[in-house]
């Protein structure tokens, strides 16, 4: 065991994969010598080689095609795409391409060595362009495996598991958490499932649901409202697609009272689907709506950053409502 | 020369802008339309086999497109492109290659799947969308693949397989193998962002990728001058720092010829190459156009003339390989053999409901396992409500 931050984290995992396997690469802008701009890929280019760790052009459009026609050749390519609000521009061939390799070609060709990670998440002063929370979008794309952890574990964990996954996956790294999240992880190679939620804190009056950097609020909130004699259950949802409805409604179906909370926009966020679904499967179960507490429906502020992020103090105010309701 | 620009510095004190059309490519030519070479043309090493299985893959192409247009037109497929005009690029292009050689392609290019092996059924059971279709049903007509062929599967969206070609052909040098990558498009196909990112990757990172142009003229109704005024799409090569070459797209020889130098020399020394290959596009942009609306009849017959086919039977004719009462026969076989591919895969079932969730993921995941259930159900239900 080891103290790491999360960056650390996705660093010693990139470390061991490629370790593992000839047919790792990582690549993107200033992943080379530099090591990232978060220096994620700190060290192996000079381990590993300018072959299987280098510098691309500045085309996300360009990484992802490139890293499609490699992961069809059979290798596992995972590329970094700068800041997740950058990820658009490749947005064509993550959705008509990664996602529909397989399927299109009758199962003949694939993707699935492909993962895509970016720093994703606000809280860090980044205004429009270097917080957004995009996964709503990739979610409603059949053929993509959308995952976020939460911490240096779940990071290293996850994104090993990524890599071995024979589908393509989408890997959101909360960037305010980069440094901030510290924990002692295990230095050996480990896997953590793919497709299923974690209760993070088991509690009988209300369900709290999140993923990634907004565990830390929903815990915080959590501790608030265990003050005022209000029992939290918390869950990390961890891959939201697919995700894992049945430890969800599990949850529900006990504590009859569910708050969804994302740092992306509310209208159709990732929550909007969790709440549509739980409905269907608890209706008899529910002892007040659905809460969602989210990003308002803005482009991501930056002198009001404090004011947008939902943070402890919204959801506590949720929790409230909800079990009064 | 290096310097932190990675461009070169030549000062001058008087302002000076170079011409965008300061550059002009030649175009290759072996054949005069009258099937002889030119006076300083060699033709390509091609033995009698190779160049008559050259001849009928083009053939085999024309016969399989009228066919199948005309099944268009009587509704009996969906949808249908044809690549008239355009068959010497694609097969001699294919010809050039090896068999471990990788292609991507754009849609218009089934003579060279056609010259790779895959059969007549092949290509009905993917335009009838039926059980034994390699697709397993799921795409629309003309967007064939074969992984045993290494003919990378045809999506709609145009240029995207250009960056994926350059990530192919990395992968082909990394594992050290002895193949390339071809990757085709049209001219229209290269405004697309995508063209501009895979060249620009593959030059950068030195893929042995052939990026192969047909510039036929045309982008369904937008004519080239509408899409570029710079000197076609050669020139932009240059500026990427590659090899580039623009041959005679109605030449099978030239062609040939031009892609058999172009893997070579990025066997030799890794990098990508660009080939634009200038023809015409002969036909409609597919069976869901009508171009009256926008090119006159004078502008085809023009084109009509130089017909790539016609061209390269002449050689074959001049050098004694080809007897025309055979070739008649040849062509009265092979649209026997046409139709009663087409009329096979015509009666075979459609896939199975099942395989509507297979291949999401490699395996079906639970919330797809439940969708299917509740379609399974109301596919019950609606078979017996339609049935009483």
């Amino acid at each position: 065991m080891k103290q790491m931050n999360l960056l650390q984290a996705v660093n010693h995992a990139l470390d061991l994969a490629m370790e593992r396997e000839q047919e790792v690469l990582c690549f993107g802008e200033d992943v080379g010598h530099f090591g990232g701009v978060f220096r994620a890929t700190s060290g192996l280019q000079d381990k590993y080689g300018e072959d299987r760790c280098f510098n691309t052009p500045l085309t996300e459009q360009g990484i992802i095609g490139f890293a499609n026609g490699l992961a069809a050749k059979g290798l596992k390519p995972v590329a970094e795409i700068q800041f997740a609000d950058y990820i658009f521009p490749a947005f064509d061939q993550l959705v008509n391409e990664t996602a529909k390799f397989r399927y299109r070609s009758g199962n003949q060709f694939n993707v699935g060595g492909l993962v895509v990670r970016a720093p994703y998440g606000g809280g860090i002063a980044g205004g429009h362009y270097h917080s957004q929370s995009p996964e709503a979008y990739f979610v409603h794309t059949p053929g993509l495996r959308v995952l976020v952890p939460r911490g240096p574990v779940q990071a290293k964990g996850l994104l090993l598991a990524a890599i071995d996954c024979p589908d393509p996956v989408i890997f959101f790294e909360p960037k305010r958490l980069y440094r901030a999240a510290v924990a002692e992880v295990d230095e050996g190679y480990y896997q953590l499932p793919l497709d299923k939620a974690e209760v993070v804190r088991e509690g009988s009056d209300i369900t709290l649901l999140g993923w990634g950097a907004q565990m830390e609020y929903l815990q915080k909130a959590a501790e608030m409202a265990e003050k005022e004699g209000v029992s939290c259950e918390v869950i990390d949802l961890q891959s939201l697609l697919p995700w894992d409805e049945d430890t969800v409604v599990a949850s529900v179906l006990k504590t009859g009272r569910l708050l969804v909370s994302h740092e992306a926009p509310l209208t159709c966020g990732v929550g909007a689907e969790i709440a549509a679904t739980v409905q269907a499967r608890c209706f008899l179960y529910l002892e007040s709506p659905i809460a969602r507490v989210c990003g308002p429906d803005t482009p991501f502020p930056l002198a009001l950053e404090k004011v947008y992020m939902p943070d402890q103090h919204r959801i506590f105010d949720a929790i409230n409502a909800t079990v009064n309701f | 020369m290096t310097n932190p620009n990675n461009a070169t510095i030549t000062l001058v004190h008087r302002a000076r802008f170079v011409d965008g059309h300061g550059l002009t490519i030649p175009t290759f030519r072996l054949l005069k339309d009258d099937g002889h070479l030119y006076a300083d043309a060699t033709a390509p090493e091609l033995d009698k086999k190779q160049a008559l299985a050259m001849y009928r893959s083009m053939v085999t192409t024309r016969l399989l497109d009228e066919r199948m247009l005309a099944a268009q037109r009587q509704g009996r497929i969906s949808f249908y492109l044809q690549s008239l005009g355009e068959e010497a690029q694609a097969v001699a292009s294919a010809a050039a290659l090896a068999p471990e050689d990788m292609i991507l392609a754009q849609y218009r290019e089934q003579g060279a799947l056609l010259h790779r092996g895959f059969t007549l059924d092949q290509f009905m059971n993917q335009l009838f969308s039926n059980e034994d279709d390699l697709g397993k049903g799921r795409q629309m007509p003309v967007h064939y693949g074969c992984r045993e062929l290494n003919f990378m599967t045809i999506s709609s969206p145009l240029a995207t397989q250009i960056p994926q070609a350059a990530g192919y052909a990395y992968g082909q040098r990394l594992a050290g193998d002895d193949a390339i990558t071809l990757c085709y498009f049209g001219e229209g196909a290269a405004s697309e962002g995508d063209f501009h990112a895979g060249v620009n990757m593959a030059a950068v990172l030195k893929a042995p990728v052939i990026f192969f142009c047909r510039n036929n003229g045309y982008a369904i109704s937008t004519p080239a001058s509408e899409q570029f005024v710079g000197d076609g799409i050669a020139s932009r090569a240059v500026g990427y720092g590659i090899r580039t070459l623009r041959v005679d797209g109605a030449d099978a020889l030239a062609v040939y010829e031009a892609t058999r130098q172009a893997r070579q020399l990025m066997l030799e020394d890794p990098q990508p190459v660009l080939i634009e290959a200038m023809s015409y596009r002969l036909g409609a942009h597919s069976s869901s156009d009508d171009p009256s609306g926008y090119r006159s009849q004078q502008e085809e017959e023009r084109w009509r003339k130089r017909d790539p086919i016609g061209r390269y039977r002449l050689w074959l004719q001049h050098r004694g390989w080809l007897n025309e009462d055979e070739d008649r026969r040849q062509h009265d076989a092979l649209r026997r053999q046409i139709l009663e591919a087409l009329k096979q895969a015509e009666k075979k079932p459609k896939p199975t409901l099942e395989s509507l969730v297979e291949d999401v993921y490699a395996a079906v995941p639970v919330h797809l396992q439940r969708q299917l259930e509740r379609l399974k159900k109301q596919d019950g239900a609606s078979r017996k409500r339609e049935r009483s």
